[in-house]
């Protein structure tokens, strides 16, 4: 960024074709795939009286479900970034059998279709389940509470906190962490000085894709919630309940809601990744 | 968000010194408490649904997809998924050869944009459709007059499954290629060959790998997703999808291991 010449033009020059095509191309598809259809969910909310919109976005039954949607998001996301890194770190630094399987099935999730995981969650967590019979003697439920709904986020967001983790530790170099043994520094001092710098902001993005993809999820929390109002009730299955209603105008602004949370938070992420990238590029030189 | 292939491990047999009895209790607390959490978490919940699916036999399961439904269902979500992915596919090289190989002022931007749809609800996705093209939309009744119907319908479909897998394919290239770097690009064009010829020819050979992981999580999410059908309250007989068929675990164990089949099978191809 630092050898910008032409502060006043688009793009720097360069000598490869194709930039009015692809670049053409690339709005052109985004305008009608992406943007009209969210402009019409914006324009569908400015309709709206303020009034309105006020006592739809914050109506009690609203509220209970931003608490759990973005709370039981926010555990599972703090889960996955602890758990994620873990799995990261042992798939990249320790050799063990079944690794090579384990690693190829840290994606199932993707590949899972959500509703499958949702159902198949359900059945091991519920009192008579696999799981779930030996956590209710300690008294804890996991189905149908938002315990359930946490562990289904968590589910849902593992992929995306592995898989941005794994790469940075595969990166971090062993040569330094070597020298500043022969140096003298301790484990924890290590980790803390050279591997946590190096993998911080890969952790980052991990933790803000798994609770971005968290908040939105549907298919798989559906089955394990309950669905209780103001319990445990999730902002996109009160939306889904808006439309059946016909509520066009309650939906469109609970979705408007999510949207602009979303949008803040992808924004985030980028900032963050130029960070990691301009931290990483000036250390090299 | 590419499967890592083993490099760091054959250093460590050479690594000097560190077998301390410290570093033998950290790894095995680490592996252990991976295993614990991945077979809580994933593994459980997977050995039930290959687990309900030969519930009753594997004559049983197989018998599952000859049912009328089950195969329309399938029908529809294999031409859902032949009409998306290449769109998506095609899109995705746009992008990240605008993206990666351009300096252009908004760029961070126009990539949020194209993350989009991935940080947002699969919900809202299909509520967008709906508020445009449902009876009350703004088009809802000009569609109702000329007896187009989208909405409950293969386009309806279509459209909500390519807004939700509309980054996958951009999102596993644009950082590919930047990495990758445009010498080779420019060195082909120097040399003299055209646009086209550098992108077939250099570009895209360079990027296979990557593009074929992205087809395939774009592929695996267009089959996989579910919400944008149970947004439809009315079902027509051949706009169903297998998630209609939520019982029928035996259609998506196999979509699900086609998929593990690939993702094994893609590292051995490199």
């Amino acid at each position: 960024m630092a050898t910008l010449k032409q502060p006043t033009a688009l793009k720097q020059p360069s000598v490869l074709p194709g930039f009015g095509l692809t670049f053409g191309f690339t709005t052109f598809f985004l305008c009608a795939v992406v943007l009209i259809p969210l402009a019409a969910l914006v324009l569908m909310t400015a309709s709206m009286t303020w009034h309105d919109f006020v006592k739809v976005v914050f109506s009690a039954r609203a509220l209970g479900s931003y608490r759990l949607s973005f709370g039981a998001s926010f555990l599972a996301a703090t889960i996955n970034l602890v758990f994620g890194f873990i799995i990261a770190w042992t798939l990249v630094r320790y050799e063990f059998p079944g690794r090579k399987a384990i690693d190829a099935l840290i994606d199932m999730p993707f590949a899972l279709p959500t509703a499958v995981s949702g159902i198949a969650l359900t059945t091991v967590f519920a009192e008579n389940g696999w799981i779930g019979q030996y956590l209710v003697v300690w008294g804890i439920k996991v189905a149908y509470t938002w315990i359930g709904v946490t562990v289904a986020l968590t589910l849902i967001g593992l992929p995306f906190a592995v898989r941005s983790v794994q790469p940075a530790l595969l990166e971090v170099q062993r040569d330094l962490e070597d020298a500043a043994e022969t140096l003298g520094a301790g484990r924890f001092y290590i980790f803390r000085r050279i591997i946590l710098p190096t993998v911080l902001p890969a952790l980052l993005t991990g933790f803000t894709l798994a609770f971005a993809r968290a908040v939105g999820e549907y298919g798989s929390v559906i089955f394990i919630a309950g669905n209780l109002p103001l319990k445990t009730e999730i902002t996109p299955l009160l939306i889904v309940i808006r439309l059946e209603e016909f509520d066009y105008k309650g939906a469109a602004a609970l979705g408007f809601v999510m949207l602009v949370i979303s949008f803040a938070f992808l924004l985030m992420i980028n900032l963050l990744q130029a960070w990691g990238r301009k931290r990483l590029t000036s250390r090299v030189r | 968000m590419a499967g890592i292939p083993g490099t760091a491990h054959e250093d460590i047999a050479s690594r000097p010194g560190g077998d301390t009895i410290f570093s033998h209790v950290i790894r095995w607390l680490f592996i252990s408490a991976s295993l614990l959490f991945l077979a809580a978490l994933l593994f459980a919940p997977l050995a039930t649904v290959f687990v309900m699916a030969f519930e009753k036999g594997f004559r049983a399961y197989i018998a599952s997809f000859t049912d009328p439904d089950t195969a329309a269902a399938i029908r529809l979500t294999l031409t859902v998924a032949l009409i998306v992915v290449p769109l998506n596919t095609v899109f995705g090289l746009a992008a990240s050869w605008a993206c990666a190989k351009f300096e252009f002022r908004g760029k961070s931007f126009l990539i949020t944009l194209i993350d989009l749809p991935l940080a947002i609800s699969p919900v809202i996705s299909g509520m967008v459709y709906v508020l445009l093209f449902g009876l009350h939309g703004w088009f809802g009744a000009w569609l109702q007059d000329h007896d187009i119907s989208i909405i409950f319908a293969l386009p309806g479909i279509m459209l909500a499954t390519m807004f939700v897998t509309f980054p996958y394919v951009a999102r596993e290239l644009i950082p590919l290629m930047q990495q990758l770097g445009n010498d080779e690009e420019e060195a082909a064009m120097t040399l003299g060959a055209g646009g086209w010829i550098t992108f077939f020819r250099v570009t895209l050979p360079k990027v296979r790998w990557g593009l074929v992981y992205g087809v395939i999580l774009c592929n695996a999410r267009a089959m996989g997703e579910s919400v944008r059908c149970q947004l439809s309250p009315v079902i027509s007989e051949d706009s169903r999808t297998p998630c209609h068929c939520i019982s029928r675990f035996s259609i998506t164990s196999t979509t699900s291991s086609a998929h593990l089949l690939w993702r094994h099978c893609l590292p051995c191809l490199q």
